[in-house]
């Protein structure tokens, strides 16, 4: 590093804000943990180490109804949208790359628009579809997993291209020519390649959905399809106990444990090491 | 057989998925914004724009043009969001540019930081804040204590002791900073890193100090990424009613997305509601046509030299 032979020039002090913007962005949320494990009522505090607001018998994360159904909600949907958009999304992903002839370059920017429309924006043209097109349906579990689906998918197909990229043709064009017909080569030779990218995809989409917050809110019947992010946005300001701390802490360790599994699975199996996998990731 | 049939099919599920709710629903929008209510007030669509009733939208354009609550509020959603973007700006290029180009054999390590923050829970993040900055919290002892919270009081920005959470405009707007910097710092990242070193030695051998190197030559070759990132948190942000909802919870502070969401998902004005969402939408789609425009030519320039 450059700034080692000159410890007082322009890196120094970039080193500096660097560490302490990284500081700055972490250490609120540390403290946030922290305080779910505080032994008392206060969330502002510090009165002793207890795990009373994750097991103990009243008011916490495994024994409070609320608490406890607003993860189980948030799990739930988790998983539903996790199994419709990572194969739709595998799906569409092998569909687009190999679309020959008109259509495909339509069918690929609708694709990228979800990525880039306002959460706002989904939610109230999601919100008014189910209140009016499909009045069947209306708000409630099915429409916030639909929802969920609808954005997660554009994340699944990204990274699935990417991987279908870097692989190139030639692996299928060698099953080709060694006589594999055309169903072998997808599911002897293209689908055993892209299974890191189709973990690393249901990760991000499991993520998503358990952090995701406005298309879930809209899209919510009634108390029972309350989730985490909604519980978080509704009782942040009001909270009685660092119980509220605490459901939040099991959402991020679930979160995290998610990615860093994806991360290490991408790592071992596609190859290019660290750079892939947090490109793979980052989206 | 390798039919481009086979493919299209293939990918038939997930483009029916993308047409029903992707894009009738945000038809939907457009059809409710034209459409009328019944006695009820809900929202009736009229689909065919043969049948479309302009009242509702005359109605929100009269509201702009006598400068009442849309235009208010409208004015100061882009006052925010301008000041926002700028702060992430200064916040974001240097440690951007550090990773980038400074990081060494750490850049991995830096990179991996400078990511964790977009796979923690927005409305944790949030929720972080809204404790350190209780009246009593650790956050607004360490402001107080370091002379902070007198400047912003001093300056007119904190109206009391201690009233962080009383619906401050500062505090949204560092709420804003907070939540959506990281989005900026990557793109930077990336397009800071593909700079290639030659031109920058180039600017210095040629006699150039470090400064005019770097407003010369980094500060243009990166503007594309710098672009990208205010976009990228432009968007959201535009979108955006829980942040002042949670910081602020205040109507000095109500933003497009608080009107938005008052009318669609909490009230009974949902065709005023899909109106002010269309109007939204119109809005980011013309900032997304500047930005592709600006970046096409930008590679174009680069790809000609």
């Amino acid at each position: 590093m450059s700034w080692l032979r000159n410890p007082w020039g322009r890196p120094r002090w970039l080193l500096i804000i660097t560490i302490l913007y990284i500081l700055w962005s972490i250490l609120p949320v540390a403290i946030a943990v922290l305080f779910a494990f505080n032994d008392g009522r206060s969330r502002t505090t510090w009165q002793g180490f207890s795990m009373k607001w994750f097991t103990g018998s009243s008011g916490s994360v495994f024994h409070d109804p609320a608490l406890q159904g607003a993860l189980k909600h948030t799990l739930f949907l988790a998983v539903i949208c996790v199994l419709i958009a990572t194969p739709l999304g595998v799906a569409l992903a092998l569909g687009l790359q190999r679309w020959r002839g008109p259509g495909g370059g339509t069918i690929n920017t609708v694709m990228l628009l979800p990525l880039v429309t306002p959460e706002i924006v989904m939610g109230v043209a999601l919100l008014l579809l189910f209140l009016r097109v499909f009045p069947d349906i209306g708000v409630g579990t099915p429409a916030q997993a639909i929802g969920q689906v609808t954005f997660t998918l554009s994340y699944v197909v990204v990274i699935v291209r990417g991987r279908l990229t870097s692989i190139g043709p030639e692996y299928e064009e060698a099953a080709a020519d060694l006589g594999a017909p055309p169903r072998d080569q997808l599911s002897r030779v293209v689908l055993p390649l892209l299974v890191p990218a189709i973990i690393a995809s249901a990760a991000v989409a499991f993520a998503l959905s358990i952090d995701d917050f406005v298309v879930t809110q809209y899209l919510s019947g009634n108390a029972s399809t309350t989730t985490v992010s909604m519980l978080l946005y509704s009782s942040a300001r009001g909270a009685p106990t660092p119980a509220l701390n605490a459901l939040a802490t099991v959402a991020l360790l679930i979160t995290l444990a998610t990615l860093a599994l994806a991360f290490l699975v991408y790592r071992r199996f596609a190859g290019g090491g660290e750079a892939a996998a947090v490109a793979a990731l980052e989206v | 057989m390798h039919s481009r049939w086979t493919w299209r099919l293939v990918a038939l599920p997930g483009v029916v998925w993308l047409a029903v709710f992707f894009l009738v629903a945000f038809y939907a929008v457009i059809a409710v914004a034209f459409g009328n209510q019944d006695t009820l007030s809900q929202p009736v669509p009229f689909w065919n724009p043969l049948d479309w009733n302009v009242g509702y939208v005359l109605d929100v354009l009269r509201n702009f043009w006598h400068r009442e609550q849309y235009l208010t509020v409208s004015i100061r959603t882009i006052e925010f969001v301008a000041l926002s973007i700028l702060l992430c700006l200064l916040v974001g290029y240097p440690v951007a540019y550090f990773t980038a180009r400074h990081a060494g054999r750490w850049k991995g390590v830096f990179l991996l930081l400078l990511i964790v923050p977009f796979w923690i829970n927005y409305l944790m993040r949030m929720l972080a804040w809204i404790n350190l900055l209780a009246p009593n919290g650790w956050g607004t002892r360490v402001l107080h204590d370091i002379g902070i919270e007198r400047v912003f009081i001093w300056t007119g920005l904190l109206s009391a002791r201690g009233g962080w959470l009383d619906g401050q405009p500062s505090a949204v707007i560092i709420a804003f900073v907070y939540g959506y910097v990281p989005f900026l710092i990557l793109p930077l990242v990336v397009a800071l890193d593909r700079i290639d070193q030659r031109q920058i030695d180039a600017a210095r051998d040629l006699g150039a100090s470090p400064f005019s190197a770097f407003r010369r030559v980094t500060l243009p070759l990166s503007k594309v990424g710098i672009l990208a990132g205010c976009v990228l948190v432009a968007l959201p942000m535009f979108g955006d009613y829980y942040t002042p909802d949670l910081v602020s919870a205040s109507t000095k502070t109500n933003l497009i997305g608080n009107q938005i969401d008052q009318f669609t998902r909490q009230g009974s004005q949902k065709v005023t509601g899909a109106v002010l969402t269309l109007f939204l939408s119109a809005f980011l789609l013309l900032l997304m046509f500047y930005y592709l425009r600006t970046t096409r030519a930008a590679t174009r320039v680069a790809d000609e030299e």
